[in-house]
């Protein structure tokens, strides 16, 4: 099937087979290996990206329903050399070990401070409840988050 | 120029993160190549089965199939995978099952395709025929006389046994006041780390050279393992572990996917991918931990511990893995924890069960063991009405006994058990707490207070400590090759994937050499480019492998010195590094700078005759003996007994790990650590049901800590140095996980002693907890 979707602001074509998933388009079609795979069924987050500006687990979706969409991967987060302010904030508050889980951590938080500015700790850690971390116990990236969320506002 | 400063001991943001924190990093999966292959398996549903007969006629012929192979196509082309710790008895292990089946998740044949989902397709078409036979789930009943024999030709499912009674151990334990005994069960994980394994296999035909990218800890010692399997050199296989999504002991190990893709890339002359689905990760990826104890401590009045015996029945699954049958030992090892125990006995079973293999998972047999002693303080204490803090001050390896010898024959390098414990009481507020908890108790609020002061084991070495087989001793290894325009390439045999050493190591470098760490590079996990080194595992990679670069810096500052001092006329011992520049210690404004003595190294301008061109050299540390980290850490929680659940009110962490290089990389280390240590406390628990189903085989059955189930955690140090390393470094990357199980559990069970409640075997779910509450109610009624 023909689908058309705008990857990071890049508008393609692509034929693909109807059962693909989301995140083998991204990942084998589009290229762009940013996006992880931990679990193919809705449970790790590692595949979270932006669809029309909302958080998605694109494992949970096939390539076909993001026709028409606009996706935004951690690929597309930081704008003309500059980091976007979490990325920023992983990094200065060593939010990430091993980095598997990082890039969909960053998509659910773009995500949760477009909702909510000024996040509380612990809407931080409820927010990002579907996406899991087995490095960093968490708390280095309600940090990350913090530092973002005061940076943006 | 500004003057640089020193990076030891600063929190430098990590070198490693931009490439991830944009999606730039490259795991197995995102490697991909002309003409690529994908496999995929198809695995036992049966957790002890007949193998009748396996049809690949279908998967054969569908669209898209290379090729198919079940156990039988590959018997006498594939060895068995390697298990290299000593056991009496060791069974044959194929890549893929051959006659039996013996854990649900034991693969049985694997499918070449075009595509991966033509792979899972194909998968789909085979049709296995099994004869389901009674499966052996409980490692203590599998030893009872009429049990089902997993492995018939050993006649038992014994895979070893190891027992260790000390003359004089009877005395010690007859000195005793009083004696308590009971049954701990430290519960089988599943290590979960959020990247799945993964393997890409290459042969480059003309060069007869094997690729292998595999998401593994231990690129050097996999090839050594390949090459006795794949009958190739070890100068003909190239294991490249690219970044590594977590491996926490699990990535330890030689897989027979490794050795499949291995050799079918070979046969099949073309590249193979296969990447393990979250499903098959949590069946077919080695699970941790698995133990149960009986405990026997006798103890004085005073709280004093006279002797502890401890018989355990560890569960090693179907199969022995690259080092399953080693772990325990560490266990039975580190008993002793941080006290004075008079004399320790042991005995230990290594059985057989229908359940994947156990083998290394983060802290791999230090946290069996530091849980049991943790336990035993506790009980002892609540036997003997005292306060748990002071039958552990009772106990406790004092400062200046160190180096210590504990009973369980082990010499500890250094310590301050009390300085760490002082410090997170005061930090918790430990008097003031006791006496709220009281009054809380007054209101029917049930707080509980754990404490754990651990001590646990790392870098172990010397190599004599390691087995032959392994091909790899307890040393490790670093090149440090500084380039013709003074840049610095550090080449480390430590993987790391996720610690941060191309950081931490860089600093290390910047610091010997007087330049910036940006100016450095570090490269690991390509055998085709470092130097053979051991890897990460056991917190070994900055004592040991940090030691090693130490030494390679120093041989190059030294030849440095040697061209400087030629070049400045005065003697090399006067001579340091600093600022870019080499100086006179007494005068740093003579110097010289940098790239001159490395120009006249490489011999393109001032070429110093007599001095042997280049500028790079190697070193192997083998180290003396083992470190041996500590801390002290409190839990406060609060136990709900409407629902059973337990709340966390503070957690403080006091480690000592030694001398620190990067305080956000130990943060890091610890705060990950505690958050694995407290799921094995609280929620986590590989099940199998009676017939050997894998009930957890997925992320929704089994409870790895979100977010909100991971309390923020108050962090201090105390820094008592090792005198077995000039880094004075001792290891973190496990702390954490061994001193947190039990202090949580001790805090739970804090929280339910005005119940009566002695013990509660871990997981402590809430429905655990609340049944135990009402038993307990029950029982004071009746
Ligand atoms: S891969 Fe999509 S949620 Fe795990
Ligand atoms: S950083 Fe490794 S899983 Fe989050």
């Amino acid at each position: 099937m023909q689908v058309k979707i705008t990857v990071n602001g890049q508008p393609r074509e692509d034929a693909v087979e109807p059962r693909m998933l989301l995140v083998h388009y991204l990942r084998d079609v589009a290229g762009l290996t940013g996006t992880h795979v931990g679990c193919e069924t809705t449970l790790c987050g590692a595949c979270t990206i932006l669809m029309n500006g909302q958080a998605v687990k694109s494992c949970t979706m096939l390539a076909v329903q993001a026709d028409g969409a606009k996706l935004t991967t951690i690929e597309g987060l930081a704008k003309n050399g500059q980091l976007h302010p979490l990325q920023e904030g992983f990094w200065e508050k060593h939010g990430l070990q091993c980095g598997f889980c990082t890039p969909g951590m960053i998509m659910a938080a773009v995500d949760l401070l477009s909702r909510n500015k000024n996040p509380s700790d612990e809407e931080i850690r409820h927010a990002l409840e579907g996406n899991l971390c087995r490095c960093t116990g968490y708390q280095h990236i309600v940090e990350a988050v913090q530092y973002a969320a005061h940076k943006m506002r | 120029m500004a003057a640089l400063p020193k990076f030891i001991g600063q929190p430098i943001r990590r070198r490693e993160d931009p490439r991830l924190i944009t999606g730039e990093g490259t795991y197995v999966d995102d490697v991909k190549l002309a003409g690529m292959l994908h496999a995929a398996l198809m695995r036992s549903p049966y957790a002890h089965a007949k193998i009748s007969s396996v049809d690949l006629s279908a998967a054969r012929k569908h669209p898209g199939v290379i090729c198919a192979l079940s156990g039988e196509d590959l018997a006498g082309r594939l060895p068995s995978l390697p298990c290299v710790a000593p056991a009496q008895n060791v069974p044959e292990h194929p890549a893929l099952a051959r006659g039996k089946v013996r854990y649900v998740g034991d693969a049985v044949a694997i499918v070449v395709a075009t595509d991966p989902y033509t792979a899972r397709d194909a998968i789909d078409l085979i049709t296995a025929d099994f004869d389901p036979l009674p499966a052996v789930v409980d490692a203590e009943k599998a030893l009872q006389p009429g049990a089902p024999l997993i492995h018939e030709n050993f006649g038992t499912n014994l895979a070893a046994k190891a027992e260790m009674t000390p003359p004089g151990f009877d005395k010690a334990m007859s000195e005793a006041d009083k004696t308590l005994k009971f049954r701990l069960v430290n519960q089988r994980l599943t290590p979960t780390m959020m990247e799945p394994r993964g393997v890409v296999a290459h042969w480059e035909h003309g060069y007869k050279q094997l690729t292998l990218w595999s998401s593994t800890q231990i690129p050097h010692l996999l090839r050594s393992q390949l090459a006795d399997m794949l009958k190739l050199g070890e100068n003909k296989i190239r294991v490249i572990a690219p970044e590594v999504g977590g491996g926490f002991g699990a990535k330890l190990n030689v897989y027979a996917e490794e050795a499949l893709l291995g050799y079918l890339a070979m046969e099949l002359d073309r590249p193979i991918k296969w990447i393990e689905t979250r499903r098959e990760n949590m069946a077919a990826t080695t699970h941790g931990r698995g133990h149960v104890t009986y405990v026997e401590v006798g103890f004085k009045n005073d709280g004093a511990i006279t002797a502890i015996k401890a018989k355990f029945f560890c569960d090693m699954g179907a199969y022995l893995q690259l080092l399953t049958p080693a772990i325990p030992s560490f266990t039975a090892l580190m008993v002793p924890g941080c006290y004075r125990v008079g004399a320790l006995a042991f005995e230990q079973n290594l059985i057989f069960t229908n359940k994947m293999a156990t083998d290394a998972y983060r802290g791999a047999g230090r946290p069996e063991a530091c849980y049991l002693i943790e336990r035993t303080m506790d009980m002892v204490a609540a036997e003997l009405g005292m306060d748990p803090v002071q039958v552990r001050r009772k106990n406790f390896i004092p400062k200046d006994a160190f180096p210590f010898t504990t009973a369980a024959g082990l010499q500890y390098d250094s310590g301050d058990y009390e300085g760490a414990l002082n410090k997170a009481l005061a930090m918790v507020g430990y008097d003031k707490l006791r006496t709220e908890q009281a009054a809380a108790r007054q209101q029917g609020r049930y707080l509980g207070i754990g404490v754990s002061t651990y001590v646990e084991i790392c870098g172990i070495g010397p190599s004599a400590l390691l087995p032959p087989k392994l091909k790899g001793g307890g040393w490790e290894s670093a090149t440090v090759r500084v380039e013709p325009d003074s840049k610095v390439t550090v080449l480390t045999g430590v993987s790391p994937h996720g610690q941060g050493q191309e950081t931490s190591f860089a600093q290390i470098a910047a610091d010997a050499l007087g330049i910036d760490i940006d100016d450095i590079n570090v490269l690991h996990g390509d055998t085709a480019i470092v130097q053979y080194g051991i890897g990460t595992f056991g917190s070994r990679a900055t004592a040991l492998g940090g030691t090693a670069l130490v030494m390679a810096l120093g041989k190059v500052q030294e030849k440095m010195k040697t061209i400087a001092s030629r070049l400045m006329e005065v003697p090399p011992q006067q001579l340091i590094f600093t600022n870019r520049t080499i100086a006179l210690a007494s005068d740093p404004s003579k110097s010289i700078p940098l790239q001159k003595v490395v120009e006249a190294a490489y011999g393109y301008k001032q070429p110093i005759p007599g001095v042997e061109p280049g500028l790079d050299a190697s070193a192997f540390f083998e180290p003396s003996g083992c470190t041996f980290p500590f801390g002290t850490h409190i839990a406060v929680v609060e136990v709900d007994p409407q629902t059973g659940a337990v709340k966390f009110l503070r957690y403080v962490a006091v480690d000592d790990c030694g001398k620190i290089i990067n305080p956000l990389l130990v943060d890091g280390q610890l705060q990950g650590g505690i958050a694995q240590g407290l799921g094995q406390a609280l929620y986590e628990e590989t099940v199998y049901d009676e017939n050997g189903q894998l009930v957890t085989a997925s992320l929704m059955d089994y409870a790895i800590p979100k977010a909100q189930m991971v309390p923020a955690i108050e962090m201090a140090n105390t820094v008592t140095p090792t005198n077995l390393n000039p880094l004075g470094v001792k290891g973190v990357g496990e702390a954490g996980t061994i001193g947190s199980t039990p202090c949580v559990a001790n805090a739970v069970m804090d929280a339910l002693k005005p119940f009566g409640i002695r013990h509660i075997d871990m997981p402590l779910k809430p429905e655990k907890i609340w049944r135990a509450i009402q038993e307990a109610k029950q029982a004071k009624k009746g």
